[in-house]
């Protein structure tokens, strides 16, 4: 197991638009399962990630119905990793930018995130051993 | 002592008239009202960032106008005197027809090759 | 010496701004900076031979590491004895690791 650090990742994609918001997850997962603290900072569209609305849907052009579609959204992934951190007695601290979250009406987000603003992007900068922006395009 | 950064800006007009600002230029605003140390790089297409007398106005749906559209040439420069550097890469300008005498004032072109030594002087360098 | 990180998403035949970024990675070698270019998603498909992977053989030769993420090849169907000679597949966990020990990090 590594020596635990804190790193801070900025995302900034929506889901379902470009494979950054996967590959930002897969390296939040990666970070937790390697024994690491995590800060998101959640900035445009990325701050529907966590919505909390999000629904799963069936595909009529597969033929499978909700169940066997069984299609997790976005927000069951930012579950999965808050909940391998915790089994792991690590921390994710995910902030969603507030007026990012206003203007797009995704004020529900699972728990485990919290309002915040620029401010708490540089307070995790400081803070952290290292941090990794992830534009958007 | 306090982390500094280089935000490199590369992607431009992205959603600017939705919402009313270069994001990433009102984050570096925001970031600096917060007392972060940082400073720009404009490269790529961002370098038409500091063309001067950029107009996006105009836009209208229906009855309903945008009353303040974006005016990023000057809030790159408004970056200035808050002790924001802002270089910007000659060779991006070259290479879309752009001469400094197109520029608003106060940004410092920086060839290319310069640029390993440039990203050497932060201990974070984002690119956008 | 500082080291880097550059997490390159894009491919060159979509963006032309992939070449600059190798051109820095370039520069920063030649300045005696040690450079890491990790190819994720799209990224990859440049990783692949194809009729303009010199550059790519060039980067490596000069000292840059260049490593393929190993999801990204597989999701593409990118076979390793298919990939530009210089190029490594490895998993994602690098970069984590790589961050970790305080690579400056930037993503294209």
């Amino acid at each position: 197991m590594a020596e635990r650090k804190t790193l801070t990742f900025a995302i900034m994609d929506a889901p379902y638009e470009s494979a950054r918001s996967t590959t930002a997850l897969r390296l939040i997962d990666l970070a937790v399962r390697r024994g690491h603290n995590v800060n998101v900072f959640a900035y445009e569209g990325a701050v529907s990630v966590p919505f909390a609305k999000q629904t799963p849907h069936p595909n009529a052009v597969h033929g499978r119905d909700v169940a066997e579609e069984d299609h997790p959204n976005p927000k069951d992934w930012v579950q999965g990793v808050m909940e391998e951190a915790a089994r792991r007695g690590g921390k994710v601290d995910w902030v969603q930018c507030g007026l990012c979250v206003d203007e797009r009406g995704v004020v529900e987000s699972i728990p485990g995130t919290r309002r915040g603003s620029p401010a708490d992007f540089w307070k995790f900068v400081q803070e952290s051993d290292n941090t990794l922006v992830i534009p958007t395009r | 002592m306090a982390k500094k950064a280089l935000s490199i800006i590369a992607t431009a007009y992205r959603a600017t008239l939705e919402e009313q600002d270069d994001t990433i230029v009102w984050l570096t605003h925001a970031l600096k009202g917060a007392g972060a140390e940082l400073d720009v790089l404009l490269r790529g297409n961002a370098v038409n960032y500091a063309v001067k007398g950029q107009d996006a106005s105009g836009l209208a749906f229906g009855e309903r106008r945008q009353t303040r559209p974006p005016r990023i040439d000057e809030d790159v420069a408004k970056l200035i005197p808050k002790g924001v550097k802002v270089f910007i890469v000659e060779d991006d300008l070259r290479e879309r027809g752009l001469e400094r005498g197109d520029l608003i004032a106060g940004v410092e072109p920086i060839g290319r090759g310069q640029l390993p030594r440039l990203l050497g002087q932060y201990e974070q360098v984002w690119h956008w | 010496m500082s080291r880097y990180l550059f997490i390159e998403s894009l491919d060159p035949f979509e963006s032309n701004d992939v070449q600059q970024l190798w051109e820095l990675a370039a520069g920063l070698v030649r300045d005696g900076q040690q450079v890491t270019l990790f190819l994720v998603q799209n990224g990859v498909l440049g990783a692949r031979q194809h009729p303009r992977s010199e550059r790519l053989i060039e980067l490596a030769a000069l000292g840059v590491e260049i490593l393929a993420d190993e999801f990204s090849l597989r999701e593409r169907g990118i076979r390793v004895e298919r990939l530009v000679r210089g190029v490594k597949p490895a998993p994602l966990d690098v970069v984590v690791d790589l961050l970790a020990e305080g690579h400056k990090a930037l993503w294209h």
